[in-house]
């Protein structure tokens, strides 16, 4: 009745996973309870859960991807003190229980940390920025987010009922194969990655049709802002990679369900083409992340420097390039099985050359800077420590690239720190400085600025403390993954790296204060005009928060920086433009589609991990009947009346007004 | 002229030029019918990308029979062309219901809609025909790695098949309620190119599997 369910498999006997999950159900359920109680869910349902508003839906992104990061740290936290405590010891996590939580931290930061929290950002900027209403497909959108949710929810689940991989964030085979891994983390792992997949690759689809297909009148592409550029080659690789681990999942699926022999270790199964696979969508995963981060330092970059992007049209260039040679390089991740010299020297070339196309970004950056008016605001802190520690990030990579040196380095702790060197400097920095500078925009205040710079330093120290001492124990021979050490020569790094945690930690407290702080004064925070930074891009033409159709009447762009040249117009000329023929709008309805269609993807989810079968066909009949209502709906649509519009936008203009009366010149 | 004239007139923009092209500018957002169309080819390519990994699966795992039966053992060209024959010819159905759709003769639709699913089912029941015959000759999936890159190649073309059966009902049920409104022709645009690309995957699995593996 419940296939492999019992009460056995809820781990009592262990105080650890039990108390972590006990709070956090426990702060759960307190939430939930106070959200009912106090009369918010349908608020909460009508405005957010069942919205389709792009902005709501990034907001929600976002949201989702900072509670993940912080469940990934504490995995890390607990990483770190396991090692810094099992010198000739051992330690406080048992075997078994360390291999799942650097599975679970792996596969949290990337799939639940870092791409929601790009994919976030993307969602609430990159139609803004077009100059359009919303995203091409709206209601599909909400799936997507929903989906993605479904998948940190199962990853979660696995605390308290069942187990998580212990076979690393990537499932190789053999190990992950029913033999080595009969229990159901691996499965867990795999549900939990293909649903939210699926949700990944339909957001891909969204955004290359909507930043193809959808611009304000006048934006032709090379007049687009270089974060719609990066988020359409995110898109691009999505589209083209995405499909691929659903293949290789699925092929990895039908080996341990139904005993197929795509990657076992008889009957001429292949599992170095698990590994192949896995990482020709593994590698464009890497640029998928940083692609869109570098397209946040380019706005943030141009804006605090008060000057256009330097080398534009370079800089698209290098995003396209680096799109397409990401393909063409993912033997790099295993020089060590046996290729032949021929085939890696090849691929050591190409990762070498794909260094270039960053390389060109960041010269780019410089000079955006040179003879810039600079103000060090929170974002262009993130920035600039971006570009410092990502250079170095980048030669540590290209030392990797060489095969001769991958052989004696790879898998130590020289390649986990030049990874989280690579995706800690780059993509989350990147995160952190479009959370910054676009906090005003969706919430209508700014973040506190001495929280920020506070928590932009004891991260950035922490960074330095904790994976420095990494590169220097991995090239001391210290494998990564280790339960336990006894090299007394590694101890001294790894009580240092330990020591960075700790001041890490404090970076992600200053970081939540930061929120709670500027909440509570939102008042005196407030972003009145709506471009708070003095913004290039059309995001700053709107209202902070924008209203739900974000463009009364849509920009009429006229070249580079659209947004900047309409307002150097209305201060030479001391006037706002006319104002434009209000007219009615339409906009899609809310819907649960996405909602309801995640909960019968939960319940299949679910079902099948633990092999419930009945469960597993009603979860995907419900999720059927769903679309199915949904297509049967007949009034997609609602009309906002054109005096709604003029009183909104009449609004922010006598804003604008006020601020065009009092500007006295650029900012120093 | 306002770029909204030059659409109407010049509907595939082929005179347009740089100025014209929403692609390039001028003409903001694309009508909805082209979002919805674009979105859905870039979907297909996203399934053909999927679609690719299981034929480099298959091609990697083509001769490994493990001592068991290969290709040339155990396919029936002659089951496999009827196969072909019968989702081709779905094909051409299926391109009669989009005419039947413009011209707005709803009756036409449904017999040739009928036709369509008539096809496609009997294609779905050849490959479950010829799947078990070859499971009861212990040439099953789990016999060899040639056999599970096989069967799930095959199958996942089946599987997709069979979505496409369950949607084609569906459009005929909403044609059937709901008339040719713009956003069911819209879907049915979308379900016509679907079943369109299952064809031309069919057409590189019958060339890659069948042809290549009754000649190894």
């Amino acid at each position: 009745m419940l296939g492999k369910l019992s009460w056995d498999v809820i781990p009592f006997d262990q105080p650890l996973p039990m108390i972590a999950s006990a709070v956090v159900a426990l702060a759960i359920l307190g939430v939930l309870a106070w959200v009912f109680l106090a009369g918010h869910f349908p608020y909460l349902w009508r405005e957010w859960i069942t919205s389709v508003d792009h902005k709501r839906i990034g907001v929600m992104y976002t949201l989702l991807a900072l509670l993940m990061l912080l469940r990934g740290f504490s995995d890390a936290v607990m990483m770190r003190s396991q090692q810094a405590l099992a010198f000739q010891a051992p330690g406080y996590l048992p075997p078994d229980h360390f291999n799942q939580v650097f599975s679970a931290h792996g596969t949290i930061m990337i799939f639940f940390g870092a791409m929601p929290f790009v994919i976030g950002l993307m969602n609430l900027v990159v139609p803004l920025q077009l100059g359009v209403r919303d995203v091409a497909f709206p209601t599909l959108n909400s799936v997507s987010f929903w989906l993605t949710a479904t998948g940190a929810l199962l990853v979660n689940i696995s605390l308290v009922i069942g187990e998580f991989a212990r076979t690393g964030w990537l499932p190789y085979p053999p190990l992950s194969e029913t033999a080595y891994s009969p229990g159901v983390g691996v499965d867990y792992y795999l549900w939990a990655v293909q649903i939210s997949g699926v949700g990944t690759l339909l957001t891909g689809i969204n955004f290359v049709t909507t930043i193809l297909k959808m611009r304000a009148p006048g934006m032709s592409y090379l007049r687009m802002s270089m974060f719609c550029w990066t988020s359409l080659a995110a898109s691009l690789l999505i589209v083209a990679a995405f499909p691929i681990l659903t293949a290789t999942l699925a092929m990895l699926t039908l080996d341990r369900y139904f005993g197929f022999h795509f990657f076992t270790n008889e009957a001429g199964g292949n599992m170095l083409m698990f590994v192949n696979l896995i990482w020709a969508w593994g590698h464009p995963e890497v640029y998928i992340l940083v692609l869109p981060a570098f397209g946040i330092f380019s706005e943030v970059i141009s804006t605090f420097s008060s000057k256009p992007l330097f080398g534009y049209r370079s800089m698209v260039a290098a995003t396209l390039f680096i799109c397409i040679v990401s393909f063409m390089v993912w033997l790099h991740h295993f020089f060590t099985m046996g290729a032949g010299a021929d085939v890696n020297a090849a691929f050591g070339i190409a990762t070498s050359i794909i260094a270039v196309g960053t390389g060109v970004k960041i010269y780019n950056w410089m000079f955006t800077m040179y003879g810039g008016r600079i103000r060090f605001a929170t974002p262009m802190l993130w920035s600039l420590g971006f570009m410092v520690t990502f250079v170095i990030g980048g030669m540590t990579g290209v030392l990797l690239a060489v095969p001769p040196a991958d052989f004696l380095l790879h898998n130590s702790l020289f390649l986990v720190a030049h990874f989280h060197n690579v995706i800690i400097g780059g993509v989350l920095f990147g995160a952190f400085a479009g959370y910054t500078y676009w906090f005003p925009k969706a919430f209508g205040f700014r973040l506190h600025e001495g929280w920020g710079k506070l928590a932009f330093w004891l991260t950035l120290i922490g960074f330095y403390v904790t994976f420095v001492p990494l590169y220097a124990v991995g090239l001391l021979g210290m494998t990564r993954r280790m339960q336990h050490f006894d090299v007394s020569a590694w101890y001294p790094w790894v009580l240092a790296a330990g020591v960075g945690m700790l001041i890490t930690t404090a970076g992600v407290v200053a970081q939540i204060v930061q929120l709670v702080v500027s909440i509570r004064q939102r008042a005196a925070l407030r972003d009145a005009t709506g471009d708070p930074w003095d913004g290039r891009s059309l995001e700053w033409a709107t209202p902070s928060p924008p209203p739900v159709f974000n463009f009364a009447a849509l920009p009429h762009v006229e070249g580079e920086e659209p947004y900047w040249s309409i307002k150097q117009r209305a201060r030479e000329q001391n006037r706002l433009r006319d104002e434009p023929d209000y007219e009615p709008i339409e906009m899609p309805r809310n819907s649960p589609t996405g909602f309801i269609c995640a909960f019968f993807a939960t319940v299949m989810g679910f079902a099948l991990i633990w092999h419930i079968w009945w469960m597993v066909a009603l979860g995907a009949l419900g999720a059927l009947a769903t679309f199915v209502v949904f297509a049967w709906r007949d009034i997609p649509e609602y009309v906002i009346p054109a005096a709604e519009v003029a009183r909104i936008d009449r609004a922010n203009r006598s804003a604008r007004r006020e601020a065009l009366v009092t500007y006295t010149g650029p900012r120093p | 002229m306002t770029a909204i004239d030059v659409r109407e007139r010049d509907p595939y923009r082929l005179h347009g030029g740089h100025g014209h092209a929403p692609g390039h500018g001028d003409g903001g957002p694309a009508p909805i019918r082209i979002v919805v169309g674009y979105g859905f080819w870039i979907f297909l390519l996203s399934d053909i990308v999927m679609f690719s990994a299981f034929f480099a699966a298959y091609a990697v795992l083509a001769g490994k029979t493990a001592g068991g039966p290969s290709g040339a053992e155990l396919f029936d060209l002659r089951n496999v062309a009827i196969e072909t024959a019968a989702l081709l010819l779905s094909s051409f159905t299926c391109g009669l219901a989009s005419l039947a759709v413009t011209a707005r003769r709803s009756s036409w639709f449904y017999v040739a809609m009928a036709v369509t699913f008539v096809l496609g089912a009997s294609f779905i029941l050849l490959e479950l025909r010829e799947f078990a015959h070859m499971v009861a000759r212990d040439a099953g999936p789990t016999r060899s790695a040639f056999l599970s890159a096989f069967f799930t190649l095959v199958g996942c073309h089946g599987l997709h098949v069979t979505a496409g059966l369950l949607w084609l009902l569906t459009m005929m049920a909403q044609i059937f309620a709901k008339g040719f409104r713009d956003d069911i022709l819209r879907r049915f645009m979308c379900f016509s190119l679907f079943w369109h690309a299952l064809d031309i995957i069919w057409v590189a699995l019958f060339t890659v599997v069948y042809l290549l593996g009754a000649s190894r």
